[in-house]
């Protein structure tokens, strides 16, 4: 058995190339077979015709992009980027001072952290649910403002734009925090010490070193928060109502209730393209120098 | 260099609200009454009421089981994976290392989509089978990352000594670079696991009727009727995945700490 | 193949030559160890030294066209684990997860040894590196200090009992006191116990102490073999001379030939005497390499019949505790270094002060003439 499997190994250490695919194929295989080819037919469905039982049939159209002139359709397009954007922007305002203070401390920098990695890691799900129990009729803000005289009548909290990107931010926060942080941790203090030497109090030592170093922390942050929030759909499904309609939820529409394969393909296609965008955006700046003082 | 006393309020406030709904969740799933959040009562009766709900005892099971079977397989193939990357020097290798990140980047809602439309394509009927392939498939991706990192930090010559010292590729692997991989390997594996067992939105779209999960019979829950039992799974969800994630934090670090 | 009437060398490399895409890290290396022997490679980084030792270990394999072989065996094909060589890494490499004795065990359970045999044998290696197995034993790398893990690592290669030892830097990282009574021991070592030693190293006072016989690399070349006499004495190149210790160069034209001795002219007319060259006709550039230490001060005119002599003004004194080195401006604005044993400066200063006009004086055999690199 030994020297069989030694034979073996010799012949394929005398052929590296064939080492290595041999450990790339099986999981190569599944990404392959499994997001690649299923996107690659998505964007075979989204150029056919709408089936009748739903699915699809043969015949080449494009008037399911078409569709998204529609202004019905590009206003859920653009209430989505901005909604994603003003996500995003509430995260960074937000969450930087929480990554700036993490990094900053040292005793209780591994319980601060983990205190923001616990909810980053719970059910997506579970947190969302959390916001409609505050924030219903009969919810706790409700009930406490009713309580404290504060107001006469339940607030509508739930089921409103507000609801929905309390539940976005909540959410996708630990996505801004953890980036920066792990940016900030890294800085070099001594450069702050040189800065303070050369006569830089507090808040220009903070505007001309620190901020701009952590600027990839903070790409790299806004679009870990950007993206998925683009292909969101839990938070608008369960807080928003119907109401609150974004790409994700008109996605979800197509392949549930509306039956239509194709439209649903295209509108995932405009998804992802513009993650694309932003992503190889954030490539293109990851390769430029980092930001010095000014 | 000290930090602003302000920075520590807003800091503390944000914290607050990261954790307030969740404690709530947590506190109000003990409570007595059904409909307000007037405070009734300390029960366990909501808990008890899981127990009696196959529906829910079920879709633990579903959980559980495309849990341990895709972790276990998504953590094979994904160190297998990064084994390949970092050691060989192959040609199509920036490629595969793009293809690695895609599903990284790719929105919930669309790899839920494209698994569906190739399952249907392809006349592949919706059930456990399907949730496990498209939770192997997210999971990959992450397990290799983390792999990558891990194999980034180890001393390449720990492989050269054993080999040396007469051990052969094979032996070296399973006396060497495992136990030093292990860790993180682990680790990966608990993060994995819990992405799987938390997942809502893709299985949802590969489950089918007959096979739902705990997250999507939760959803269900939720969308229906909101009563505390939601609260005491939500909960229990909680403290597992706490406990989950608290292993493979202090998985992750003891090597670190080297 | 070359079969040698006497003894097989331990270690032959033939024409061996490595690339990594376009760079050469190793090109046509030719040269032979011989058993036993305490075989340096020495040269600055990137010069192919470590990559020649993971050659003959064999983590790379040599391009097509060399051949490298072990007591007279051809290993190319070989796997490390088939060439019955042992290693020290430059960090040790010791297994984080293993204790000290499974770490020095671990070759011999590769070799299926039985555990009745491995106990006193992992005892005896220990106590060869001196470190005492009732304390050690049990602990874990992390807890050893680095000189420890650096005796460790040693162990458990010589536990083995190997006839080949390579050894890649193995004292980089340890603090100069302990460095230099290492070097000691693996000196003591390799004689007691007639292993071949092929050790690498960067820094030139190491491979002097130590060695057999050195190999100077340069650009992944050989550029001299010898003995550390001969290699610091006779050095053939002008990286070598520079390369070890201090050198002196100094340029001219073959003028001619009288009584044994060759006149070198230089530009500014002055003209020192070589020693007779073979092949060297009138007109040849030479270049002369002479060390600080074969060199004298002399007040102007005083250097005796015979000697080399340079004037020169005093540009600095620099004390350097056994020596003092005193460098000099020549006419032709080069600057040479004389070195002086140090007597003293508080009971017997050296007369020479900056700006002093001074003469330096040598004898035409210190020239050491060079190849032009």
């Amino acid at each position: 058995m030994g020297r069989l499997r030694r034979r073996l190994l010799g012949w394929l250490w005398s052929r590296p190339a064939l080492q290595g695919w041999t450990l790339i194929a099986p999981a190569g295989g599944w990404l392959l077979l499994f997001f690649l080819v299923p996107i690659g037919i998505m964007v075979g469905y989204s150029v056919m015709r709408r089936g009748i039982y739903g699915g699809v049939e043969p015949g080449f159209t494009l008037e399911h992009y078409a569709r998204f002139f529609d202004p019905l359709y590009l206003a859920i397009l653009r209430r989505t980027l901005v909604v994603s954007a003003l996500c995003t922007l509430i995260c960074l305002v937000l969450g930087y001072p929480v990554a700036y203070l993490i990094a900053r401390s040292r005793r209780w920098r591994n319980l601060l952290l983990f205190l923001v990695v616990l909810p980053f890691w719970t059910s997506f799900l579970v947190r969302t649910f959390a916001m409609i129990f505050l924030f219903r009729d009969t919810g706790l803000v409700n009930t406490l403002l009713l309580r404290l005289g504060l107001i006469e009548a339940p607030l509508t909290l739930l089921y409103t734009p507000f609801a929905v990107m309390a539940g976005l931010v909540y959410s996708f926060l630990p996505f801004m925090i953890l980036p920066i942080y792990a940016t900030l941790e890294r800085q070099d203090l001594s450069l702050l010490e040189a800065a303070a030497v050369l006569g830089a109090p507090p808040a220009a030592r903070f505007r001309r070193v620190t901020l701009p170093l952590s600027m990839p922390g903070v790409v790299a942050g806004c679009l870990l928060v950007f993206i998925p929030a683009l292909g969101s759909f839990l938070p608008s499904d369960l807080l928003g109502g119907a109401k609150q309609m974004l790409i994700g939820n008109l996605i979800q529409n197509q392949f549930a209730a509306a039956r239509n394969w194709p439209f649903g393909s295209a509108a995932s296609l405009v998804v992802m393209a513009t993650v694309l965008v932003g992503v190889l955006a954030y490539l293109r700046t990851g390769h430029r120098p980092a930001p010095g003082m000014r | 260099m000290r930090t602003p006393r302000w920075l520590g309020s807003i800091v503390a406030v944000v914290y607050f609200f990261l954790h307030l709904p969740l404690l709530v969740l947590v506190v109000f799933s003990f409570n007595a009454s059904r409909f307000s959040v007037e405070w009734s009562g300390f029960t366990l009766d909501w808990y008890r009421r899981i127990l009696e709900r196959s529906d829910i005892l079920a879709g633990l099971r579903i959980s559980l089981v495309v849990g341990i079977v895709s972790t276990a397989l998504s953590t094979v193939l994904g160190t297998l994976l990064a084994l390949g990357l970092a050691r060989h020097r192959l040609r199509g290798r920036s490629a595969l290392e793009s293809l690695l990140y895609v599903p990284l980047v790719t929105p919930e809602i669309v790899v839920g989509i494209s698994l569906l439309i190739l399952f249907a394509a392809l006349n592949i009927g919706l059930g456990v089978a399907t949730i496990i392939i498209a939770h192997v498939a997210f999971s990959i991706s992450f397990v290799t990352v983390v792999v990558l990192a891990r194999l980034a930090g180890m001393d390449r010559h720990l492989e050269e000594a054993a080999l040396i010292l007469g051990a052969d590729e094979w032996t070296t692997f399973f006396r060497v670079t495992l136990p030093q991989l292990l860790p993180g390997v682990l680790s990966g594996a608990l993060l994995a696991f819990t992405l799987s067992f938390d997942d809502y939105v893709i299985t949802s779209f590969v489950a089918g009727s007959g096979s739902s999960t705990l997250p999507v019979v939760v959803y269900g829950m939720v969308r229906r009727n909101i009563e505390p039992t939601v609260n005491a799974i939500s909960t229990l969800v909680l403290v597992f995945t706490s406990i989950l994630i608290y292993l493979a934090d202090r998985l992750g670090r003891e090597r670190r700490a080297r | 193949m070359s079969a040698s009437a006497t003894t097989v060398p331990a270690v032959e490399f033939r024409t061996v030559s490595k690339a990594f895409g376009p760079t050469k890290a190793v090109e046509a290396l030719s040269l032979t160890i011989a058993r036993g022997e305490f075989f340096s490679l020495l040269g600055p980084s990137g010069c192919g030294k470590t990559t020649t030792l993971r050659l003959l270990a064999g983590f790379e394999t040599p391009d097509p066209g060399g051949e490298i072989l072990i007591h007279g065996e051809r290993v190319t094909s070989k796997r490390p684990y088939q060439r019955h060589l042992s290693m020290v890494f430059q960090n040790y490499a010791l297994f984080p997860h293993l204790s000290v004795e499974r770490n020095v065990a671990f070759g011999l359970e590769q070799r299926r040894m039985p555990a009745v045999g491995i106990r006193p044998r992992v005892r005896q290696a220990l106590e060869l590196v001196r470190l005492d197995p009732d304390t050690f034993s049990r602990r874990m790398p992390s807890q050893l200090s680095g000189g420890q893990r650096q005796r460790i690592a040693l162990a458990r290669a010589l536990v083995l009992e190997p006839t080949i030892l390579l050894l890649d830097e193995p004292l980089g990282a340890i603090d100069l006191k302990l460095r230099k009574e290492m070097q000691l021991e693996l000196k003591a070592l390799n004689q007691r116990l007639g292993i071949t030693f092929v050790y690498v190293t960067h820094d030139q006072e190491e491979a002097l102490t130590m060695s057999d016989r050195i190999a100077v690399m340069d650009r992944a070349r050989i550029v001299q073999v010898g003995t550390p006499a001969e290699i610091y004495e006779n050095p053939r190149t002008a990286f070598v001379a520079g390369f070890i210790g201090e050198s002196n160069f100094l340029d001219g034209r073959a003028g001619g030939q009288a009584g044994g001795r060759w006149t070198v002219r230089r530009r500014d007319g002055l003209s020192f005497l070589i020693p007779d060259q073979a092949g060297l006709r009138e007109g040849t550039p030479i270049r002369i390499a002479v060390r600080p230490e074969w060199m004298d001060l002399f007040l102007p005119g005083q250097v005796p019949a015979g000697e080399n002599s340079i004037l020169g003004t005093v540009r600095d004194v620099i004390y350097l505790g056994e020596t003092m080195h005193v460098i000099v401006d020549g006419a032709e604005a080069e600057a040479m270094t004389v070195a002086v044993r140090n007597e003293g400066q508080l009971i017997k200063p050296l007369p020479w002060r900056r700006g002093d006009a001074v003469a330096v004086g040598w004898l035409p055999e210190d020239c050491q003439v060079l190849e032009e690199a």
